[in-house]
């Protein structure tokens, strides 16, 4: 119970972030990417901030000898560069583009109850699941374990 | 549609985003992945992983009423694009980052975090892929 509990604190804390950091607007995000046009660099700084704190908070986490609700630590030990990852990003990017909202931005929104945003996550979860039929009919698509 | 540049408010918020995963790791020992939370979701056959994906999903749909809790408004959100671009968008976003193992949470801030080769790949890709569609979509396009 304590344990889902936290978990639900960690999902509210990230959801709060995602909301207060702007990432949350497509608008926004959309605008980041538009150098050439109505730039707004403000996502980088979103990246700085969560980079700032994540990379000294791992160092810490990591160099325990497991975490408090679980027997170990459950890290991605694939290193290989393949065409699954990175043509895979390449789509991600391109649909990114496209709609302006990620998967991370968009299930917090959902809890503003705006049909759109619940439109683009059931897109979403359509999307995953042409993917896991893509990659049991082409073994190159294959690629490591999933982080996402 | 321009947007204010925010870079104290969105530090701040990607310095929470970045706690959260801290956390994450402390207590449960994963990656924070959003796509790995929806796609988890989709699979039953591991049920401390199933419940531990919706208590995420819960804090997280929590999160705008708490905004409008604390400042008196709902989060900023304007949709620029239709209706067709979102679900074309959506569909991509879902499969892209099945195919490569992460999406901008979980490359872009977990990865990254752990000096990952693979994720930081995946981020440049991702990054430069996004930056080349909204150009070809807002200036090559007649735009």
């Amino acid at each position: 119970m304590r344990s889902l509990l936290s978990t639900v604190a960690i999902g509210y804390l990230f959801g709060l972030g995602i909301v207060v950091s702007g990432m949350v607007n497509p608008a926004k995000v959309l605008n980041f990417f538009d150098i050439a046009g109505t730039w707004d660099p403000s996502l980088a700084f979103v990246m700085a901030g969560a980079l700032a704190v994540a990379v000294p908070g791992y160092r810490l986490v990591l160099a325990a000898r497991q975490p408090v609700f679980a027997p170990s630590f459950q890290l991605p030990d694939t290193r290989r560069i393949d065409v699954a990852l990175v043509g895979g990003s390449a789509v991600f990017g391109i649909g990114w583009g496209i709609a302006g909202f990620c998967p991370g931005a968009a299930l917090p929104a959902l809890g503003t109850g705006i049909p759109d945003v619940a439109l683009f996550v059931g897109a979403v979860v359509a999307g995953v699941v042409i993917a896991r039929a893509l990659r049991g009919a082409l073994p190159v698509l294959a690629g490591g374990p999933s982080r996402s | 549609m321009p947007t204010d540049f925010t870079p104290l408010t969105s530090a701040g918020g990607g310095a929470l985003i970045g706690l959260a995963a801290v956390f994450l790791m402390a207590l449960h020992g994963r990656i924070l992945g959003a796509t790995g939370i929806v796609g988890g979701l989709l699979r039953l056959d591991d049920p401390a992983g199933w419940r531990l994906r919706a208590a995420l999903l819960v804090g997280m749909v929590l999160a705008p009423a708490g905004f409008l809790a604390m400042t008196g408004a709902w989060p900023q959100i304007d949709i620029p694009v239709g209706r067709e671009a979102i679900v074309i968008g959506g569909i991509l976003v879902g499969i892209g980052a099945t195919l490569g193992s992460g999406c901008t949470s979980g490359h872009g801030v977990c990865g990254l975090a752990r000096f990952s080769r693979r994720s930081a790949v995946a981020t440049v890709t991702f990054m430069a892929f996004a930056f080349a569609t909204v150009f070809v979509i807002r200036h090559g396009m007649g735009g």
